[in-house]
């Protein structure tokens, strides 16, 4: 059985934001695998780690140009087998999918983060399944594998279901699926140049959507302070000027 | 010039700081108030290979360069020096001092336990005698034919009770004076070996430090590293090792209370502004990252020239003393802008301040160090 | 040419974020006098369909087919991508939930419609249709333009502002071809009667300032006398004094209620990253420099243990 994990290149999620020219400021921007790709990959690596199971290979994939490729080489680092590169840019979730299905469609069990942190693109997953006609879960908080049976746990509202699925199989995983992202071991960072990283050519299709322009956040109005002596007053501000009770 | 650091070590880096930011942290406080070894933390750092970074690989190593080293020791340091301080004598000493002098039998025997963290090694050459003035040991390894016999004391042992693979210096000649020094490979179980109590020490608590005494410990002679009287080279050269290792954790000390001052700078507020927004503030922060800077380029130049196999002691002497001394002063300073905060555990730059005293003392003191570079100045 | 909206239901009963979408869907066909069409799928009683009329649902098609017992993307997609083929949909509003979610990203494939998620606010154009969304985790916000004839969205939860429309809608329910399921639910695993925190519209948090769960008692007492959920920040749920679904943050949940009310709480960047979307936080705290003023609109500086008992007895 493989596993592909489908690897988003975003900017690290402590940076600063800036905007210019309408687009993202790339300078000084420290690039990181999208963190819920990240656990996805974790997962897939405990699997692989586990001999009680079928799981013998795990490849990844990611949508961008060669900029990307240090990104692409941590997860060969962390342990992935192979990489490929779909040489483009990802502008949107529609594109990017339709990309994806290149290589998606030899896999048996393809995993992708449920967001990016970056333009919190949530689908994806989503668009890649239908895309291929796999079976597709999403909200997936535990993978496991029993004999030839995929047991996930999809999330919902106050509780989670227990699911089995057919293969192939896209899941759209988030926090829970893995405890805490791998850190590389040396030994991995060390070979991860000589595992293949192959660059395979984009489709052309077309984008559904793409972003105008960006908006800063307008600053937040000032704190209204309530004396601790006169609590009466916050509860009378919360009635009648926020209207929240 | 290049002075960009390549993917995998800045990979080698990141791994390094994700570890302690997410691990070692939780417990360093803990750890420092109670003494505690940080067992967990060396066997999760083993089995990520930060114990045997730029061993051969066929021995279980990384096959890392010195720089990548640096990087990696600065990023855990900045958290932890007690880890830092196990991690470097594993690697700087232990680890490479094998490697290179030790033949091939005692590489394969000892090396690829070390390397992945399921033994950690000691390196035994402080005497209570004899500290700077290294050349008069007072620990005798008797030549008995197929074995030595050691007997002495030993002082200031990093690692004393966790390690299980100790080098140890020892007098063979006494008429040969530093000449007749010789070093071992001796197993810590051996018996008439004893330790003393873990000593009480000021700072980087959580390692484990012993006096270790030997009572007719008897060591194989396979286990003797280079020819007879080979041991005073032997040390001095894994010394000059050492002291990049000791610089990178000094380096890392000050890196990690240069970051708490800023961010402390950023958030507390005195005279209706940030703190960070007075120019004595900021002025002082100005001078740590100038401190900081100069040290990281000395340790890396020393790093460099290392893995260049040109000669590397004097530029790793300067790096050991100016960031020890650095260290010093940037983490005093650090407690300084955190005013009364500074002071009290829960904010660790105290605690930085107390782990920076260590760095200017061990592995060759500053004075010892100012020594061999003004010794390398004056000669003809 | 009509707008359609997914009716989720929870065990036959619909959500105020439903009623929401409704009455933001009801804004967007009034604008281009097309029809309003909520499509429910599930086993709903005929008084709680029916009550889709009253935000301005134009026709409720319905389906109790027990294919949708449990969701399945595949299934749902097939029976919205035939609801909005029928109804000529231009825009399709989802949830932004776990199901919205994925039912967006099928569809957008299904139907060849761009897909914008969080949307914020009404479309500032038609076509083509340009709307504004969070993205950097909320960081910044992104002006889209859909280039397809049918536009996605789901809908960022508390955008919009909930208007009761009585209309005269018709029920009719609809017959689907289905696919067979690739996926079986084997079990559901659901704790019963406590408030969803993400459903919650009061919310009262502690965090690291209470000392200990055994001070929780106060806020327990607040809450009760708002009818509010309880949360907590990171800290508080890592050390044990908080079960983990209480955890509001980056790595917890992210929560967009009227009011959230944090106690002791410092106010992290990870923390604020679940709360900034509330319409109204409330901050109690000692320190007066806590960064949780920053991003409070109301704040108290002050013993948390003597103001939150008097603040739960001045509401009573």
């Amino acid at each position: 059985m493989k596993i592909l994990v489908c690897l988003g290149n975003v900017p690290d999620t402590t940076t600063k934001i800036k905007i210019s020219d309408n687009k993202l400021d790339a300078t000084g921007i420290q690039w990181i695998i999208n963190p819920w790709d990240e656990l996805a990959l974790t997962r897939a690596m405990e699997l692989k780690e586990d001999a009680n199971n079928l799981v013998d290979g795990v490849s990844v994939v990611s949508v961008g140009l060669a900029s990307a490729e240090p990104t692409i080489r941590k997860a060969l680092a962390i342990g992935a087998d192979e990489a490929f590169r779909i040489d483009c840019e990802p502008t949107d979730a529609f594109f990017t999918a339709t990309q994806l299905s290149l290589v998606a469609k030899d896999f048996d069990i393809v995993l992708t983060g449920i967001e990016s942190s970056d333009y919190n693109g949530i689908s994806v997953g989503g668009m890649l399944a239908e895309i291929i006609g796999s079976a597709s879960v999403s909200a997936v908080s535990s993978l496991n594998i029993d004999a030839d049976k995929i047991i996930v746990s999809r999330e919902i509202d106050g509780g989670k279901e227990t699911v089995t699925t057919q293969l192939p199989v896209v899941l759209t995983v988030q926090k829970g699926i893995a405890k805490d992202p791998r850190i590389p071991a040396m030994r991995g960072i060390m070979m991860a140049r000589q595992k293949p990283l192959k660059v395979i050519a984009a489709t052309s299709t077309a984008n559904l959507t793409e972003i105008l322009k960006f908006e800063m956040p307008q600053a937040k109005g000032k704190c209204k302070m309530v004396d601790a002596e006169n609590v009466a007053e916050l509860v009378n501000l919360l009635r009648n000027e926020a209207k929240v009770i | 010039m290049n002075f960009e650091f390549t993917e995998e070590q800045l990979m080698i880096r990141d791994a390094a700081r994700d570890y302690v930011q997410r691990e070692a942290i939780k417990d360093v406080l803990e750890r420092d108030e109670k003494s505690e070894f940080p067992a967990k933390h060396v066997k999760a750092l083993g089995e990520l290979g930060f114990l045997g970074m730029m061993a051969d690989p066929k021995y279980g190593g990384g096959g890392m360069d010195t720089v990548s080293y640096v990087l990696a020791m600065e990023e855990i340091s900045k958290v932890d020096a007690s880890l830092g301080v196990i991690m470097s004598v594993n690697n700087s000493l232990v680890v490479w001092g094998l490697q290179k002098y030790g033949n091939d039998f005692q590489k394969d025997k000892y090396l690829p336990a070390l390397c992945d963290g399921r033994q950690i090694g000691a390196f035994l050459l402080s005497e209570p005698e004899a500290g700077s003035d290294a050349s008069h040991q007072h620990t005798t390894a008797e030549d008995k034919g197929d074995y030595y016999l050691i007997n002495g004391t030993k002082n200031w042992i990093t690692n004393a009770n966790s390690a299980s693979v100790y080098l140890v210096v020892a007098q063979t000649h006494p008429e040969k004076k530093h000449k007749g020094i010789n070093a071992f490979i001796v197993d810590k179980n051996s018996p008439g070996i004893s330790l003393g109590p873990h000593e009480n020490k000021m700072g980087m608590r959580s390692s484990d430090t012993h006096s270790v005494m030997f009572t007719d410990v008897k060591v194989p002679k396979e286990n003797r590293i280079g020819d007879d009287g080979f041991g005073f080279t032997f040390a001095m050269r894994v010394l000059e090792g050492g002291r990049i290792g000791i610089a990178s954790q000094a380096l890392g000390i000050a890196g990690g209370a240069m970051e708490r001052a800023i961010a402390y700078s950023k958030e507390r507020k005195s005279f209706g502004t940030e703190i960070s927004n007075h120019q004595a503030i900021a002025f002082k922060l100005a001078d740590m990252a100038v401190k900081i800077e100069n040290a990281r380029n000395l340790c890396l130049k020393a790093a460099w020239l290392k893995d260049q196999h040109k000669p590397f002691g004097i530029f790793s002497a300067m790096a050991k003393q100016y960031a020890a001394d650095i260290a010093m002063e940037v983490t005093t300073e650090a407690v300084q802008i955190h005013g009364g905060y500074g002071y009290v555990k829960e904010y660790h730059v105290e605690r930085l301040m107390r782990e920076a005293k260590l760095t200017q003392i061990y592995e060759g003191t500053s004075e010892v160090q100012k020594i061999i570079i003004s010794r390398d100045l004056l000669h003809d | 040419m009509s707008v359609l909206i997914y009716a989720q239901n929870w065990d036959g009963k619909f959500k105020k974020s439903v009623y929401e979408l409704l009455s933001y869907g009801k804004k967007i066909a009034e604008n281009n006098g097309t029809e309003l069409i909520a499509l429910s799928l599930g086993n709903v009683e005929k008084d709680e369909l029916e009550s889709l009329a009253n935000y301005g649902a134009d026709k409720i098609y319905f389906s109790n087919n027990s294919a949708f017992e449990s969701f399945d993307n595949e299934i749902f997609t097939a029976a919205l991508k035939q609801t909005a083929e029928k109804v000529a949909a231009k825009e399709i509003i989802l949830l932004h939930n776990n199901e919205g979610k994925a039912l967006g990203s099928h569809l957008s494939v299904a139907l060849k419609a761009g897909f914008v998620s969080a949307a914020v606010a009404l479309p500032e154009s038609y076509s083509p249709i340009t709307i504004k969304k969070k993205v950097f985790t909320g960081k910044a916000f992104a002006h889209v333009k859909v280039n397809s004839d049918i536009a996605i969205l789901t809908l960022s939860p508390n955008s919009f502002e909930i208007k009761e429309i009585a209309s005269a809608a018709t029920t009719e329910e609809m017959n689907f071809t289905l696919p067979t399921a690739k996926t079986k639910v084997e079990s559901r695993e659901v704790s019963k009667g406590k408030l969803l925190l993400t459903d919650a519209d009061l919310v009262v948090s502690g965090g690291r300032g209470l000392k200990s769960g055994e001070n929780w008692g106060m806020l327990e007492d607040l809450a009760g006398v708002l009818g509010a959920a309880l949360a907590c920040s990171r800290p508080v749920s890592d050390e044990g004094w908080r079960s983990h679904t209480e955890h509001v943050g980056q790595t917890g949940k992210i929560i967009a209620p009227n009011l959230y009310i944090a106690v002791g709480i410092s106010g992290a960047i990870q923390h604020v990253g679940g709360i900034s979307s509330s319409k109204c936080i409330v901050a109690i705290n000692k320190d007066p420099d806590a960064p949780i003023f920053e991003v409070a609109d109301y704040g108290i500086v002050g013993d948390a243990f003597k103001i939150v008992p008097e603040l739960t007895a001045a509401l009573k």
